[in-house]
């Protein structure tokens, strides 16, 4: 017989969720004791139906429930390689949120320059010579697939680009600052197929040099983008595994029956 | 069976353009309303407008900017009246806006969400319902008889301050509120803290509604009358204030707040409270002169809001 082994060499972990669960006002427990693991340097989808609490699972990790009065943590994020715990307390989320970048479901420009959109992150940071921020913006620009599209435009409005320049325009903005870790949050809802297409393409180019952790809708997406898919159904976490794995060979008869479209 | 269908088909577009004509009247009949109490409303601006200019645009001349008021009416002017109102314009706007703004955005941004917030909040959309005379009485009692500051450009300028704070304070917070949460969000994720939110983003996009509240309000400080009766104004000043520059060291000289004031209201109800009609006369052109600031202040208002409008659409 003619026995074929693919190895898979687990990659390290860049973030791990132990146990954690959050309540929004105290008291609506909207996630249960999650336990994931984020492999460094690939990509990880959330998804699941609506109300799962992907979203919620991605705003602990850069603390943005925290802007809002009430909210708890309960768990630990263990952020590596240092094993700082992102829901803690005592650690000033702004301190998270430098480490930790995130892209919105809708794109939010800043009303400002191209230019000032990317620069911001920088500029907050403290001082930084005119070349040194010209560079840097360029840079992240080019990393975003942007650059060629506004680099004889960087002093005009952000609201005059395209949604799906805007949407590559934030993905820019949170690169700047060189996160180690990248949210995205249904990046490409509001987008269309073209513009989804070539925001999924910079997601895989990404991934090659920064965590990315994506929660979407579509399910093609997980599969086309991401290396590692979890599902989450009513706050909890029900299977993570391999995309390849999740997508033809679930062993949870729920992410069965939702991949293959009969609920949610 | 083809001409039953038809005939069905036609039967029912009569039906449906009969009930929509039922409805269509209806609309007319609003429009109509709404355009004659608009065109009642606007009639009766213009005649009081018109019967002002009338009396009064013959008198406004620059001898009458430029005099003081005097005994005889074709002599009289407003010179003391409008530098005085323009300088207590000035206070007001310097005390009222830091202040208010600044209440504003800690309330907005800052201040936890408790009972005491709530109370402040509550309190403060009930003193810009607060009759101007009573913060005359408030002024009189508080700012020249506890505080000793007379009967002064100072506390004319702190007196309509005070009643125009809560007015900057509410169109303030409305105009940070309009920030949609995304923004400072997008903000907060790239690591920026509260302050370097507000300042760079908050405020700076509600600019738009932040200046016209406060224009709006400074309008309506230019109008009020019984507070600065109340507070001391006399209404025949044949002097200006002392000059705020000097030419002696150090430069600037704060002699002129103390000074006695009058301001353009003041010397109207002056001048009509006078039996000699030629001092009527001078009520009026007097009244043509601070409808024109007051205008210019709203159209100030206009320009501003449209000029950061533009630049800014969610």
């Amino acid at each position: 017989m003619n026995m074929t082994t693919q190895i898979y060499i687990t990659p390290a972990m860049k973030a791990e969720a132990k146990a954690l669960s959050f309540y929004y006002g105290g008291t609506v427990q909207a996630l249960k004791s999650i336990s994931l693991g984020l492999a460094d340097r690939h990509a990880t989808a959330l998804i699941g139906p609506s109300g799962c609490g992907k979203t919620t699972f991605l705003r602990c990790l850069n603390r943005m429930h925290d802007l809002y009065p009430g909210n708890r943590y309960a768990g630990t994020v263990v952020l590596y390689p240092d094993g700082t715990n992102i829901v803690d307390q005592t650690i000033d989320p702004i301190e998270i949120r430098m480490r930790v970048g995130m892209v919105f479901q809708k794109p939010n420009p800043f009303p400002t320059s191209i230019y000032e959109n990317v620069a911001y992150g920088l500029r907050i940071r403290g001082s930084m010579t005119r070349r040194d921020l010209d560079s840097a913006v360029e840079q992240a620009l080019k990393d975003a697939a942007l650059w060629p599209e506004v680099k004889d435009r960087l002093r005009d409005l952000a609201f005059n680009l395209s949604g799906g320049q805007q949407q590559r325009l934030c993905i820019a903005r949170a690169l700047a600052t060189g996160p180690e870790i990248l949210l995205f949050d249904e990046p490409t809802s509001a987008l269309d197929p073209t513009a989804t297409a070539r925001i999924e393409e910079l997601v895989t180019q990404l991934k090659q040099r920064v965590t990315i952790v994506i929660v979407t809708h579509n399910m093609q997406q997980a599969a086309r983008v991401s290396d590692y898919t979890a599902f989450m159904y009513e706050g909890e976490l029900v299977e993570c595994d391999r995309t390849d794995r999740i997508f033809t060979n679930p062993s949870n008869k729920l992410t069965e029956e939702y991949i293959t479209g009969r609920f949610g | 069976m083809l001409l039953k269908n038809a005939i069905d088909k036609s039967t029912e577009k009569d039906r449906i353009r009969r009930q929509l004509a039922g409805r269509r009247r209806w609309d007319r009949l609003f429009a109509f309303a709404g355009l004659a109490t608009m065109v009642a409303a606007s009639l009766v601006l213009l005649a009081l407008l018109g019967q002002l200019v009338f009396d009064g645009i013959g008198r406004v001349s620059w001898q009458f900017l430029t005099s003081y008021p005097s005994r005889f009416a074709s002599e009289a002017g407003i010179l003391s009246a409008w530098v005085g109102t323009v300088l207590v314009m000035l206070l007001t706007a310097m005390t009222a806006i830091p202040l208010g703004v600044g209440a504003a955005i800690y309330l907005e941004e800052y201040a936890p969400k408790n009972w005491l917030t709530d109370l402040i909040e509550i309190n403060i959309a009930n003193l810009a319902g607060v009759p101007s005379i009573v913060y005359g009485l408030m002024a009189l009692g508080l700012l020249v008889y506890e505080f000793h500051l007379g009967q002064s450009f100072l506390t004319a300028g702190l007196t309509l301050a005070m009643l125009i704070l809560p007015m900057v304070i509410i169109a303030t917070r409305e105009a940070l509120r309009a920030v949609p949460p995304q923004i400072r969000e997008a903000a907060y994720a790239v690591g920026s803290t509260k302050w370097q939110t507000v300042r760079d983003h908050v405020v700076p996009y509600s600019m738009g509604g932040i200046l016209t509240g406060i224009i709006l309000a400074l309008s309506r400080a230019v109008g009020e009358t019984a507070p600065l009766i109340t507070v001391g104004a006399l209404s025949f000043i044949a002097f200006l204030p002392h000059p705020p520059v000097t030419f002696e060291f150090p430069f600037l000289s704060s002699q002129w707040l103390f000074d006695p004031f009058t301001v353009m209201p003041i010397q109207i109800f002056n001048w009509v409270s006078r039996p000699q009609s030629e001092f009527h006369v001078n009520a009026a052109a007097a009244g043509v002169i601070l409808l024109v600031m007051s205008l210019a202040m709203n159209g100030l208002a206009i320009v501003i809001r449209a000029r950061f409008r533009r630049q800014i659409h969610w």
